[in-house]
């Protein structure tokens, strides 16, 4: 069987990770901040990829979170991180539940191109909507937590930091229960042979629509984060590159293990930023050739790492094809 | 005896070809039938069509006096009727007991758990007992994708054995298998489906298993049932002969 971590040991890594931030520079605060957010989201496309299905309009989940956040809390003030958190996820959750059930008849390439061109009638809709700031958007106030305001830079940051670390932890907590629950192995299974599927008597839809829920409830949490790290919205939350980078690190992760997508996204960041910081006008390059470099060598992403290593331990296989029959005969 | 399954005048055309010509046939509880008939006879078209994934063009499929025509393949499963594959249909990343686990938790689709988990002891356990019914234990926690054909092909039937149905249909079950081999398969597969009593139709192009497993032979040719009945006098008739079996039997 399968070992993993217990759950109160992720606990215990989840807290050690936030008051990790306390002892962090502060630029590092912000980026870290990025890289949890873009986790969650990444995680969500992790969840589905499980089933056999990418999404390439995350972007859509993500602004609507972004969004649903923003006009709640000019509307009705909340401004409080851990309200505006939940709000995004919900958000991202209902339109998951309207669309998820719709697309889940669809697979590979008609499944991924669908998510996009959804996600871009969103971008196009926001562009021309006058009445949320069309192309330049929105600005929203600066959050607070549980009433208390910080005016100081640091304590800003980390407050965001924090209460982003935590939910993104959590949030890879319950990933990670859910792929070694039933519907997650089952989830696998779909991913393999949706047909054996049905013969089972189990509908592969169904299973597609749970995870693609819970991918939108992550991407919209994940869109009330950039708002609140942005304090402004606009409809490039929506456009299809947005959801490519989110897509970018789930390709780096694999769809294995939850703590690669951690480690992606947090690989990413640091990247982009020290790419960008020494060579300006060639990051993207750098970017390019460092995913190129992941896909060559560990083609199922960087959770292979590990997993292929635990696999290995499970027991010793037959030698030959024939061996492992000769074996069954006996 | 109510027949466990009951198909009336079922029709099925591609185009110009016929898969199915009206066949009517009605199946006893506990028999094991073999359908024989060369490649576009329409044995894998009749097998499609009663585990719902052809519809039949016009015609009836019941079972245990429910009708079932015009179901999905899901509905089917949950009604009582499994099947295995020609070409095995397996989830290959998956080890042997995570297939059977996949299959035990089609059992009950409706409530998966989010959070129990997937090798949760009571369904660990039944996966191994139902791999040791076919003697294949030692391959429990081997990926698929490790396995020969022959295990592959035993996995298969397992997989369609979890839910006990009322019947089970093996499509080919000793293709792919070594001619040293085959019979030990089959006892293998006869003897781990006898504790659930369940009714067998399998698809066999091997005559010496069809005459050593099967006790009741239907013989297709273009669509129809060219002859119905005991292997011994099905397999001797000049016409099966003549466009099933070629005269070297």
């Amino acid at each position: 069987m399968k070992q993993g971590l217990h759950p109160v040991v992720m606990v215990l890594l989840v807290a050690a990770a936030t008051l990790f931030g306390r002892v962090l520079p502060t630029w590092t605060l912000s980026l870290a901040t990025v890289a949890a957010s873009n986790a969650l989201i990444a995680l969500g496309i992790v969840v589905l990829a499980r089933t056999g299905n990418v999404s390439f309009g995350q972007g859509l989940f993500y602004a609507a979170g972004g969004y649903g956040v923003a006009l709640i809390a000019n509307a009705w003030g909340i401004t409080d991180a851990v309200a505006q958190m939940l709000i995004g996820a919900v958000c991202g959750g209902l339109l998951g539940l309207v669309i998820g059930p719709l697309i889940a008849r669809y697979s590979g390439i008609f499944f991924g191109m669908l998510t996009l061109a959804l996600s871009m009638v969103l971008y196009g809709a926001l562009v021309k909507s006058s009445a949320l700031g069309g192309s330049d958007g929105f600005n929203v106030g600066r959050p607070s937590l549980f009433g208390m305001v910080f005016t100081d830079p640091r304590e800003a940051d980390f407050m965001l930091y924090a209460v982003s670390v935590v939910t993104t932890g959590l949030a890879g907590i319950a990933a990670t229960l859910l792929f070694r629950s039933e519907l997650g192995l089952v989830s696998l299974a779909v991913r393999e042979n949706n047909l054996r599927i049905e013969y089972l008597g189990i509908s592969a839809n169904r299973i597609v629509t749970i995870n693609f829920v819970v991918a939108a409830v992550f991407a919209g949490a994940s869109g009330a984060f950039a708002l609140m790290a942005q304090r402004h919205i606009d409809p490039q939350f929506a456009y299809w590159t947005t959801s490519g980078e989110f897509v970018f690190v789930a390709v780096l992760a694999g769809y294995q293990s939850v703590a690669a997508v951690f480690v992606s996204s947090l690989a990413l960041e640091l990247v982009r930023s020290f790419s960008n910081l020494y060579l300006p006008n060639t990051w993207q390059l750098v970017l390019g050739v460092f995913l190129l470099g992941v896909i060559l060598f560990l083609p199922r992403g960087i959770g292979s790492l590990w997993i292929r290593g635990r696999r290995a331990r499970i027991g010793p296989v037959a030698a030959t094809p024939v061996a492992a029959e000769e074996e069954a005969a006996l | 005896m109510n027949p466990v399954l009951s198909v009336r005048g079922l029709d099925k055309r591609f185009g110009a070809v016929v898969a199915a010509d009206a066949l009517s046939i009605d199946i006893a509880p506990g028999q094991k039938v073999s359908l024989i008939g060369a490649n576009g006879a329409g044995k894998t078209t009749f097998v499609n069509m009663v585990t719902g994934y052809l519809k039949p063009d016009s015609g009836s499929i019941v079972l245990d006096g429910m009708d079932i025509g015009g179901q999905s393949p899901r509905n089917v499963a949950r009604l009582g009727i499994s099947r295995s594959f020609q070409i095995p249909q397996l989830f290959i990343e998956l080890t042997a007991a995570e297939n059977l686990a996949v299959a035990l938790s089609g059992m009950r689709a409706h409530a998966l758990s989010f959070h129990a988990p997937a090798e949760a002891q009571g369904r660990h356990d039944k996966a191994i007992e139902l791999l040791e019914r076919f003697g294949l234990a030692a391959h429990a926690d081997r990926p698929i994708s490790e396995l020969a054909g022959g295990v592959r092909k035993l996995v298969d039937i397992a997989m369609a054995l979890v839910r006990r149905p009322k019947l089970l249909l093996l499509d080919e079950p000793t293709s792919g298998v070594s001619a040293e081999e085959k019979f030990a398969t089959m006892d293998r597969v006869i003897h781990a489906v006898a504790p659930d009593a369940a009714t067998i139709v399998f698809v066999e192009h091997d005559m010496e298993i069809v005459s050593r497993y099967a006790d009741r032979v239907l013989a297709f040719y273009q669509g129809r049932i060219l002859a119905d009945g005991n292997p011994d006098i099905v397999l001797k008739d000049p016409e099966v002969r003549r466009y099933v079996t070629g005269s070297a039997r």
